[in-house]
Order: C-alpha cells, then sequence, then structure tokens
C-alpha cells in the first residue's frame, strides 16, 4: 500500500512549481529594469558628451559661446561651496549627535530633537531653499554668495550627518567607556579621547556622504538666485557663485535654443557623476579600511 | 609614612598631589559643565530650522491670504501669476503635483516591490552583493542628472510610440521620478522583509508551500507595515522632487488631466517664480510660500502617515 500517490502529489505540485518559477523570473526582470535604466542613462550621457570634455572644458570660464564655455567657475564654486558645509555640518552634526546618544536623557526632550530630524529628513530640498533665500539671502541681506548658499545646504543635510554619526557613537561599545571612568577620566574626556576616535571612521562617512548629497543637488539653489551665466570666478565665501548641478540645469533648458548646449551638459554630468563616483569611493574606503569591530 | 616611587628619589604625598592637582580640577569642572550646555545649544540648531521653516512660511502665506482669500486659492481652477487679472488658484499645480507622482508611482511601486521579493527572498547571497550598490549607485545619481535623461532621452522615445505627446510633459518626468524612486521603495520593503523570521518562511515551506507562496501569503503579510511605509515615503518623495519636473513638464499652469500635455508641479511653480525676480512685497512673491506651505503641509502628512504604519502595524517577531 502506497501512503502517498506520486501522481497525484505531481498533478497537483506541477502548476503550482510552474507559477513559482514564472514569477521568480518576473522579479528577477523588474530587478534588471533599474539596472538597464542605469547603464542607458549612463551609456547616453557618456555618449553625448564625448568629444566635449577635454582640458579646455575643466579650465575655461562660462561662456555664450559653446565652443569655449568652460566649467572652472562651476568647479571653483563647488569646492568654496564644500568648504562652507563641510565644516558646519561636521560640527553642528556632530554636536547633535553626541548631545543626543551621550548627554540627552532618554525623555521628551530628546524624543522631540529626535523625530525633528527625522521630519526635517523629509522636507523637499526646495523648502529649504526658500528658507535660505528669507533667511541668509534676504534677512540678513547676504545675498546669494557661497556662504549664503552654504548655509543653506548645510541645514539641508544636517539629518544625514546627525544620523550617520549617532549611528557610529552608538556602535561604540559601553566597556570601552567604562574603561576610560574607571582610569579617572571624565564624562567629557571619554568622548572627547575614547568615543570620538572610534566612531570616526563612521562619522567620517556620514560626511562624505553627506557632501555627495550636497554637490548633486540643484533645488535649493535655483531659489536662492543663481545667475545662468555667471563668468568672474569665485574667490572666497563671499562671492557669488554657480555649481556644476546649476550649470547642468542652465544648459539643459537652454538647449532649445543653443543644440550644443545639451552636450555641454552632458559633459558636466561626466565631471558630476565621476565627483561623486570618487567621493563615495572614497567613503567606501575608510568604512572598510578604518571602521574597527568591536 | 612614606612611599619612594622608582628610580626618582622623590617624596610624594598623595594630599600634597591632590592639592596641587587642584587647580587644573576646577578648569575640568567648568568644561565638565560647560559641555552639555554648549552641545544642547548645538542640537537646538534642528529645531530652530524647522521653527524658521514654518514661521517662514507662516507670515508670507498669511500675507498672501490677506489679498487672494483662502477659498479662492484652494478652489480656484486658474492659475496666472502675471499680468492683469492676476489669478491664484493652486488646483493646476497640485493637478500636476498628484499626477506626476501617480505616475511615478505606478512605476515605483511594483517594479520597487518585486526588486525587494526578488533581492529578500530568491536572490542567492553572490547576486544580492552585486545588485544591491547597482541600486545604491541609482539612488545616488543626482535628480538633476534624472532631469536631463528624461528630457532627452525618455521624452524622444516616448514619442515615438506616442505621437501626441508634446515635448515637455507630464508623463516623462513622472516614469523617470518612478525609476528614481524604485532604489528608496526597494530597499526600505527589503529592509522589511528580511526582518521576517526564517522560521515563518520554514514553518510555511514544511507544509509544501512553494516560494511564491511562501513569499505571497507569509512573508508580505508579516511585512507589510514596512512595505506600505516605504510606498508612503515614495509618495512623499515624488511629491517633493523638483528639478526633474521642472526640466521636463515645462510651465503650462492649465488645470487637467491629460498626461500628454505639459503640466506644472508646486516644486517647479516655486523654481519658476524665484527664478523671475519676482518683487519682494507683490503677492507673486507671496503665491511662492502658500504654494511652499501647502507642498510643506501634504509631505509632512505623508511622513507622519508613514512614521504611524511602520509603529502602530508592526509586527514584533
Amino acid at each position: 500500500m502506497k501512503y502517498i500517490d506520486s501522481a497525484q502529489v505531481e498533478k497537483k505540485m506541477g502548476s503550482r512549481l510552474l507559477k513559482n518559477m514564472f514569477a521568480k523570473n518576473i522579479f528577477l526582470l523588474a530587478t534588471l529594469i533599474g539596472l538597464v535604466v542605469l547603464v542607458v542613462l549612463i551609456y547616453r550621457v557618456f555618449a553625448d558628451s564625448i568629444g566635449w570634455i577635454d582640458f579646455n572644458f575643466l579650465t575655461n570660464k562660462l561662456s555664450t559661446d559653446p565652443e569655449k564655455a568652460g566649467i572652472m567657475g562651476a568647479i571653483t564654486g563647488t569646492l568654496w561651496l564644500m568648504l562652507v558645509v563641510a565644516p558646519v555640518t561636521l560640527f553642528l552634526g556632530v554636536g547633535t549627535a553626541i548631545y543626543l546618544e551621550e548627554y540627552a536623557k532618554k525623555g521628551k526632550l530628546q524624543s522631540f530633537i529626535q523625530t525633528n530630524i527625522s521630519n526635517l529628513a523629509g522636507v523637499p530640498s526646495i523648502v529649504f531653499g526658500l528658507l535660505g533665500l528669507t533667511v541668509f539671502v534676504r534677512g540678513i541681506s547676504l545675498g546669494a554668495i557661497v556662504l549664503a548658499g552654504g548655509l543653506t545646504m548645510s541645514l539641508l543635510v544636517l539629518p544625514v550627518v546627525v544620523v550617520a554619526a549617532q549611528e557610529a557613537i552608538r556602535a561604540v561599545p559601553q566597556y570601552l567607556r567604562e574603561a576610560s571612568y574607571g582610569m579617572g577620566a571624565t564624562k567629557w574626556q571619554t568622548i572627547k579621547n575614547v568615543v570620538l576616535p572610534a566612531a570616526l571612521p563612521g562619522i567620517l562617512t556620514g560626511v562624505i556622504l553627506a557632501l555627495s548629497r550636497a554637490i548633486g543637488e540643484t533645488a535649493p539653489l535655483t531659489v536662492i538666485g543663481i545667475p545662468a551665466l555667471l563668468i568672474p570666478l569665485p574667490d572666497g565665501i563671499f562671492d557669488k557663485f554657480t555649481v556644476m548641478p546649476l550649470q547642468i540645469y542652465y544648459w539643459t533648458i537652454d538647449a532649445a535654443l543653443v543644440a550644443e548646449y545639451a552636450n555641454l551638459a552632458a559633459a558636466t554630468i561626466v565631471i558630476l557623476l565621476l565627483v561623486l563616483f570618487l567621493m563615495n569611493s572614497i567613503a567606501i574606503f575608510i568604512r572598510n579600511k578604518f571602521q574597527q569591530r568591536f | 609614612m612614606e612611599k619612594t616611587f622608582g628610580n626618582e628619589e622623590k617624596n610624594l604625598n598623595v594630599q600634597e598631589l591632590i592639592a596641587k592637582n587642584k587647580s587644573t580640577v576646577s578648569f575640568g569642572n567648568y568644561v565638565e559643565k560647560l559641555i552639555p550646555k554648549a552641545l544642547l545649544l548645538i542640537a537646538t540648531i534642528s529645531i530652530l530650522t524647522t521653527l524658521g521653516i514654518i514661521i517662514t512660511l507662516l507670515t508670507e502665506t498669511i500675507e498672501f491670504f490677506k489679498d487672494v482669500p483662502f477659498v479662492e486659492f484652494f478652489t480656484g481652477t486658474v492659475l496666472k501669476p502675471l499680468g492683469q487679472n492676476a489669478q491664484f488658484g493652486v488646483l493646476p499645480l497640485l493637478a500636476g503635483t498628484f499626477i506626476s507622482s501617480g505616475i511615478a508611482m505606478i512605476v515605483a511601486i511594483p517594479i520597487g516591490l518585486m526588486t525587494a521579493i526578488y533581492l529578500s527572498e530568491y536572490a542567492s547571497d553572490k547576486v544580492r552583493r552585486f545588485l544591491k550598490p547597482m541600486l545604491e549607485i541609482l539612488a545616488g545619481i543626482p535628480t538633476i542628472v534624472y532631469g536631463f535623461f528624461a528630457l532627452t532621452f525618455v521624452t524622444p522615445l516616448l514619442r515615438s510610440f506616442i505621437p501626441a505627446l508634446e515635448p515637455t510633459n507630464i508623463l516623462s518626468p513622472g516614469i523617470v521620478m518612478g525609476i528614481m524612486i524604485i532604489p528608496m521603495v526597494a530597499s526600505l520593503s527589503e529592509d522589511a522583509m528580511s526582518s521576517v523570521p526564517n522560521s515563518m518562511r520554514e514553518g510555511a515551506l514544511a507544509l509544501g508551500a512553494t516560494k511564491l507562496e511562501v513569499t505571497w501569503r507569509v512573508v508580505v503579510p508579516a511585512a507589510i507595515s514596512g512595505i506600505v511605509a516605504s510606498f508612503v515615503l515614495g509618495i512623499s518623495r515624488a511629491i517633493g522632487e523638483t528639478m526633474i519636473v521642472t526640466i521636463a513638464s515645462g510651465s503650462t499652469k492649465n488645470f487637467g488631466f491629460d498626461v500628454t500635455q505639459s503640466m506644472q508641479t508646486m516644486t517647479a511653480y516655486i523654481v519658476e517664480v524665484t527664478g523671475g525676480d519676482a518683487p519682494a512685497g507683490s503677492t507673486l512673491y507671496y503665491s511662492l510660500y502658500a504654494v511652499a506651505m501647502t507642498l510643506f503641509v501634504f509631505t509632512l502628512i505623508m511622513n507622519l502617515i508613514a512614521r504611524y504604519i511602520s509603529r502602530k502595524f508592526r509586527e514584533e517577531y
């Protein structure tokens, strides 16, 4: 006597297994869609930029003549912007994270600040642009200078740094702190000499990721009023400036007038993507090389 | 009793040592008390930012509603901010925003969810290690690049299928926005599905279920709160997205539902008006803040809903 009728099982299972196989392939296909788009996008951008990226393109100033136009202004503008955003976000982000992780008592204030930060992360970037326009550009009359743009960007990417720094600080095991207290160190000495050095790789990774977000961000800067054709190079944080994403934006919308602007936009995108790729590689390198596992 | 330490034939007294260190200790105490206060001050910057946003938007929005009645703003189907007889109805912008976000979610929800299922349930470790960084790259591409892609590639491509499509239209940026959101939906949903314990999968498998049945009847229902929260966050992201729609959808302020036409979203309107140097104090200038306030409230509500869903309906294992 047979307890299992294998023919019967086969009959029942056949269609279900077929469905499973079919679904698996559909899921794989869906996953590949993202990949295909990525490849097409990068291919298109590179194809459009061929012949447009050369030494002159990197070192020339802006020009209405597509043959002469270069992105030196946008590159220096981006660098100056980062010189504002990096220290400001590092200071504010790490300060906030230390407070939340080490000093704040679990309670209303701490959870209020925490909720507030996660809400800020969800605010559209263009709203930050309006904040920057109202407070920094017009409120304290800075004008559309690097400092105003940098402070706006800093507030925008602050949640990224805070969350990354918090995670890094939280990952430092308690016994390291206790050992430090045991040696007679005070709380601040412990944070300064034990916690922060151990959390540094995680914090730096977060800061670099935040900076790469700031480098690619366009919307807040369109709002604070940066001219489409700014020829002089910025010499400091009090000068007017433009950045790569904005240059891409203006060239893309003006491509209806001068077709070659589309190539200039593509060429700038290639440079921007290379910069972002480099920054992310550095972040990954720091994470893998210096991150200690406790 | 006196003790000697090491080679230094020096007499040391503990009490003297403490007394000697007193001066530095008092400075240390001072720092120790000051630091938490300074850090609290830094931490309040984030609260000040939120307050700054709300106060800025609110004060100028109130000015706006002195010129344009509240009801007219939210029920007006005509947006004609320039020239004589300017009219400020927000409905055209709301239509543009929700249609583009809707298209984006039609793309992002199924593909994002299927990607998450594949990565979490079907893919081998090796495949996952290759695919996840790819999705992260897709997520890291600046939106301006997607905008360029929408205008110069996707629109011409779509026009070869749909000849009636205008050079600037809401369909193409909607689709590209959806692609931009796929990684977000996929990674948040995958996180939710990965946290479903294996014992539940094994239980279902032992009863003879196929992998698809396990996924669909056990894993997805168990992770549903995280999955739905990822959809809501995706919508919020789509509503707030600016550059793709600004570039690829033009600035027509018609109230309609034809996706082949150019439409303006709330975000694109803000870019257009600030780019045009609206004189401070004009109704046009204030309209900027009224639109931004509407946008802010919508995204805030979406984010709160997402948090509520993921907290309230989370199944704990």
